[in-house]
């Protein structure tokens, strides 16, 4: 088991190198460089001389990619083109603001999810079923972006409830935020809810008809023991690995959702950084992003080998 | 004796189709179970047996409900009670052991605790109290160490150690009736005659009554004391388990006794043609009219109702049963194979070694396979132009293992395998050339994993003879309905998918695309497994006939003796990937023989209930062959001492040409087993 865990992380880890590696040669076969897009029209000459200097653009592709590297791994990414300040002060409240996003998200969603899903695969075929199976078919169908503008027209237009658009500074206090983020929560949480929802339903059907379950009760075992006991543990196993991916596509940036709202979270700054050629700001995204997916799915996997008895035990007798 | 325990009284159930006709899986059933008897309830596939066993606990599948009838039980009637008031009576008054008890078992929840849930819900035991109830029940149904097996999960455990754990299950709330849905079905032979000779001593000593649904009669022999035969979702026999074996008087069970192969006769049984059918196509008649080899004119729009004849306490679903009772003695008429054995050797296995190390990264890149110890050694077998050779053993003897080899599915480690005497196959199968793989084909167990789902028949069959001959137009339609022909299936059935074929068609299929390469070998890997007992006969016929048209040569793997018996020319015996004994068929269902064989001879359960079997081993699971000495030390009941144990057993050679590799010399061999 040991072996294993640090098999993985050592995988992970390799992963995030070729992620780091794929970033920085693409950044450089791209035509063009930081300075070139930062001194627009004077990118010649003694000043671009100077700037090369400055960012340490002078020296050889592999020697920057090691020295870029090195000061990666203590948390330090340089400097934005844009604002000229260090890309960790760019990212710190970015960060914080999508994992505020994203928390409040994962905390209403995956236990409306996972009730959602018990109930209709219990009830398949009846009335609950029937009728929160339909919603969650239109929630899931209906973009992200329609549906964050219908709540914006409706809540924040016609009756005034809460704010639209979020103008408020990218560090402001958690509490000032608060207001701001129910809206680009719901948007996010209707999608997430509605997929997971589908996922366990899915899952508990398909326990619910297995032999053992049969054989539950067939052994008397009361209804909704046999639920807990025989059918839950098993058909949610397959579902941490779905939640692991919709954690990390949340933490990642809900793009589309923040920029609807104008969210100053990690999914604009992407947008922003690119489209402004901010260079070093987007490698040190793509290798953040990375991270993030990398770790979730390592810890998913771990979780479903602890619980997992078949594994477990498959494992220690390898 | 006499007090009935379950009424089943007009009971039917079925489902709507989607035309919203009303589609009955079990139709006016009525009979009743008594205090201390086991009824054995069999039937093919889809006659409706589970349906019924699963109605007597008040169990109706998705999907199904019950149109009418009730099953009575202490005077009230199950399918109409309350889920709380089932609960009550489920695993305390009637308890169920399921058919595969490896699927059954609920994967997250250790042993231990799911036979303590069935005594914290049926018994008011406490705590330490229930513990040691648990290790008594474990103990009954004969595990080793039940403190430790308590502790484990159900995937840690082998089948017949799952099958006993369903029944210690079953046993912790003390039921009044036990119900055993097809319990043995799915594990070796020896291990099956164990759990039945449990089963038959958990009977005698709780006065248990049981209902045993099963395909197979040879295990209905064993245990019953009266047997319901179904058919198409009828009873359409019922009576006591003697005579109904040795005297059948309904025409299908007399067709069906007469379709299975026998231990003591080698030869093909006869075939039943035809198949059951299907629930919702019957409209009038008898529904056995079709197959019936005694119908009249009258049993075609009218359907005989179920008669009691007092003096042989029978009831019987036919018109005609008359004239089955002067000649009913079941004297099985086989069709003697002819064996078109040509001396020309076609395939040699020599010394050949298989393993499933795994592969240290050393031995990957210098290409070489180490394992002292491998899954498969010594093989060494000679197969002639035209024989059919059986491998049989219990699984994880390797049989399945030197097929895939045969193959190239599966690197060999040592050895060489040849084809023709000069082609070496040792090879995988990419580097096979396309003659190479057309001359060995394979036929699965199971046709219905085996064959596209996606696919007709007509796709199914065109591929082996676009790949191999390249035909195309009329040319490759006329050699697919010629090949249907050949596997007595008509043209019509070209654009049908597989989901639209009964089992035996499906394997019927299988047969003509191995045959549309025009192979030399055809390796059948348990081809009769997964059907019913008439259909088997029938395939087995078949296999047979284009045998004798084509030469070909088959490698014969199955578990069941009786078939290996009906069909091969010569067996070779395995235990743990190392032959115990080679030789012509006749003879080795005869003494002497290896001591391995001889479990497994005794252990085949036949149709007559005269004839017990004999466990003479343990069916102890080894996980892995012995380092060194005779492969089958760890169970043999006549082990000599340390010479079984560091040495390999010498083959010794008997008069009839059959090869035993034992220490025991053959004389003694013979002098033990004939008494």
């Amino acid at each position: 088991m040991p072996f294993l865990i640090i098999k993985r992380i050592l995988l992970g880890l390799i992963t995030l190198f070729i992620v780091s590696l794929i970033t920085f040669v693409g950044t450089e076969i791209l035509p063009g460089d930081a300075c070139t897009t930062y001194l627009e029209r004077q990118a010649f000459g003694e000043q671009l001389e100077a700037c090369y200097r400055r960012l340490g653009l002078n020296v050889p592709a592999y020697e920057r990619y090691v020295s870029w590297a090195v000061n990666a791994i203590q948390g330090d990414f340089g400097y934005s083109l844009s604002g000229e300040m260090p890309i960790k002060e760019v990212l710190g409240p970015r960060i914080k603001n999508s994992l505020v996003l994203a928390s409040a998200a994962i905390f209403i969603g995956i236990p409306i999810a996972l009730i959602l899903g018990i109930v209709t695969a219990l009830w398949r075929d009846k009335l609950p079923d029937v009728a929160i199976s339909t919603v969650t078919i239109f929630a899931m169908t209906i973009p992200e972006f329609i549906s964050a503008t219908l709540l914006i027209l409706i809540i924040a237009i016609w009756l005034e409830w809460l704010p639209g658009i979020v103008i408020v500074p990218t560090d402001v206090s958690f509490l000032e935020l608060l207001p701001n983020i129910i809206l680009p929560v719901i948007a996010i949480a209707m999608i997430m809810t509605a997929h997971m929802a589908r996922m366990v339903r899915s899952s508990v059907i398909q326990v619910m008809a297995s032999e053992y379950v049969q054989m539950a009760i067939l052994k008397g075992v009361p209804y909704w023991k046999m639920v807990f006991k025989h059918v839950l543990p098993n058909a949610l196993l397959p579902a941490i690995n779905v939640v692991a991916l919709t954690i990390a596509w949340l933490l990642g940036g809900v793009v589309v959702t923040e920029v609807v709202f104008n969210y100053p979270g990690l999914g604009r700054l992407v947008i922003e950084s690119i489209s402004n050629r901010d260079l070093p700001t987007v490698q040190a995204l793509a290798i953040i992003l990375a991270s993030i997916y990398v770790s979730i799915n390592l810890l998913a996997d771990l979780i479903t080998l602890m619980l997992n008895p078949r594994l477990k035990t498959l494992q220690i007798r390898k | 004796m006499n007090e009935i325990i379950q009424k089943v009284k007009n009971l039917s159930i079925g489902f709507k189709s989607k035309k919203g006709e009303e589609i009955l899986i079990l139709r006016n059933i009525t009979t009743n179970i008594k205090k201390g008897e086991t009824v054995g309830i069999v039937g093919e596939s889809g006659s409706g047996k589970s349906t019924l066993a699963l109605a007597m606990m008040g169990y109706v599948k998705h999907g199904l409900y019950t149109i009418g009838g009730e099953c009575e039980f202490n005077s009230s009637n199950l399918l109409k009670m309350k889920n709380r008031d089932l609960e009550k009576i489920r695993g305390r008054k009637i308890a169920m052991i399921p058919q595969n008890a490896g699927q059954a078992l609920t994967p997250n929840l250790k042993i231990g605790y799911q036979i303590d849930e069935a005594l914290q819900l049926h018994s008011d035991l406490k705590e330490e109290k229930r513990e040691q109830k648990i290790s008594e029940l474990l103990n009954k149904v004969r595990l080793p160490s039940p403190e430790t097996i308590a502790l484990r999960y159900p995937h840690e455990l082998s089948g017949g150690q799952q099958q006993r754990v369903a029944v210690a299950m079953a046993l912790a709330g003390t039921p009044d009736l036990l119900l055993l849905d097809e319990p043995t079905t799915g594990l070796d032979v020896t291990t099956q005659a164990h759990v039945l000779e449990l089963l038959n001593f958990i009977a005698k000593d709780t006065g248990t009554s049981m209902v045993y649904v099963s395909h197979d009669l040879g295990a209905i022999a064993q245990v019953s004391d009266r047997i319901i035969v179904m058919y198409s979702g009828e009873i359409v026999l019922e009576g006591p388990s003697r005579d109904i074996l040795k005297k059948p008087i309904h025409p299908y069970t007399y067709g069906l006794l007469k379709s299975i192969p026998k231990l003591s006769l080698a030869g093909l049984p006869q075939s039943m043609p035809g198949s059951q059918p299907q629930p919702g196509t019957m409209h009038r008649g008898c529904s056995f009219f079709d197959r019936c080899n005694f119908s009249e004119e009258k049993c075609k729009n009218n359907s005989p109702q179920l008669e009691y004849l007092e003096e042989l306490k029978t009831s019987v679903r036919c018109f005609n049963y008359k004239s089955l009772m002067n000649d009913s003695q079941v004297n099985q008429t086989v069709n003697k194979i002819k064996t078109s054995l040509q001396d020309k050797e076609i395939l040699n296995l020599s010394e050949v070694s298989i393993s499933y190390a795994k592969q240290k990264l050393l031995d990957q890149v210098l290409n070489r396979i180490s394992d002292d110890n491998p899954t498969v050694k010594d093989i060494n077998i000679n197969i002639k132009k035209g024989e059919t050779i059986a491998l049989v053993g219990e699984s994880g003897s390797g049989k399945s293992t030197i097929l895939k080899s045969i193959a190239g599915l599966l690197r060999t480690k040592g050895g060489i395998i040849k084809f023709d005497q000069d082609r070496n196959l040792s090879s995988d199968l990419k580097e096979r050339d396309p003659n190479d793989l057309r001359i060995i084909q394979l036929i699965f167990q199971n046709p219905d994993e085996s064959l596209n789902p996606n696919h007709t028949v007509e796709e199914i069959i065109a591929q082996p003879l676009k790949l191999y001959f390249g035909l195309k137009g009329e040319e490759l339609k006329k050699n697919i309905i010629d090949l249907l022909q050949k596997v007595r299936l008509g043209e019509f059935y070209m654009s049908r998918y597989p989901r639209q074929l009964s089992g035996g068609e499906k394997q019927r299929v299988a047969v003509a695309r191995a045959f549309a390469a025009k192979p030399d070998i055809i390796l059948c890997d348990e081809v009769t497994s997964a059907l019913d007992v008439s259909v088997q006969a029938a395939v087995l016929n078949l296999l047979q006939q284009l045998k004798e048209d084509f030469g070909t040569t088959y490698i014969f793997v199955s578990h069941d003796l009786a078939v290996v018996r009906a069909i091969s020319d010569r067996v070779a015996v395995l235990y743990q990937g190392r032959l115990c004994e080679v030789g012509p068929s006749k003879d080795v269902y005869q003494f002497p023989s290896h001591p391995y064989t001889e479990v497994l001879l005794g252990a085949v359960l036949e149709p007559d209930p005269d004839i017990k079997p004999k466990l003479v081993a343990e069916d102890i699971v080894e996980e892995k062959p012995p380092q060194k000495g005779c492969s089958f030390q760890g169970r043999c009941s006549r082990i000599l001492g340390d010479i079984c144990k560091n040495e390999v057993p010498p083959w010794q050679i008997t008069n009839s040409g059959n090869s035993i590799r034992c220490h025991i010399p053959l004389k003694e061999l013979q002098k033990d087993q004939i008494n």
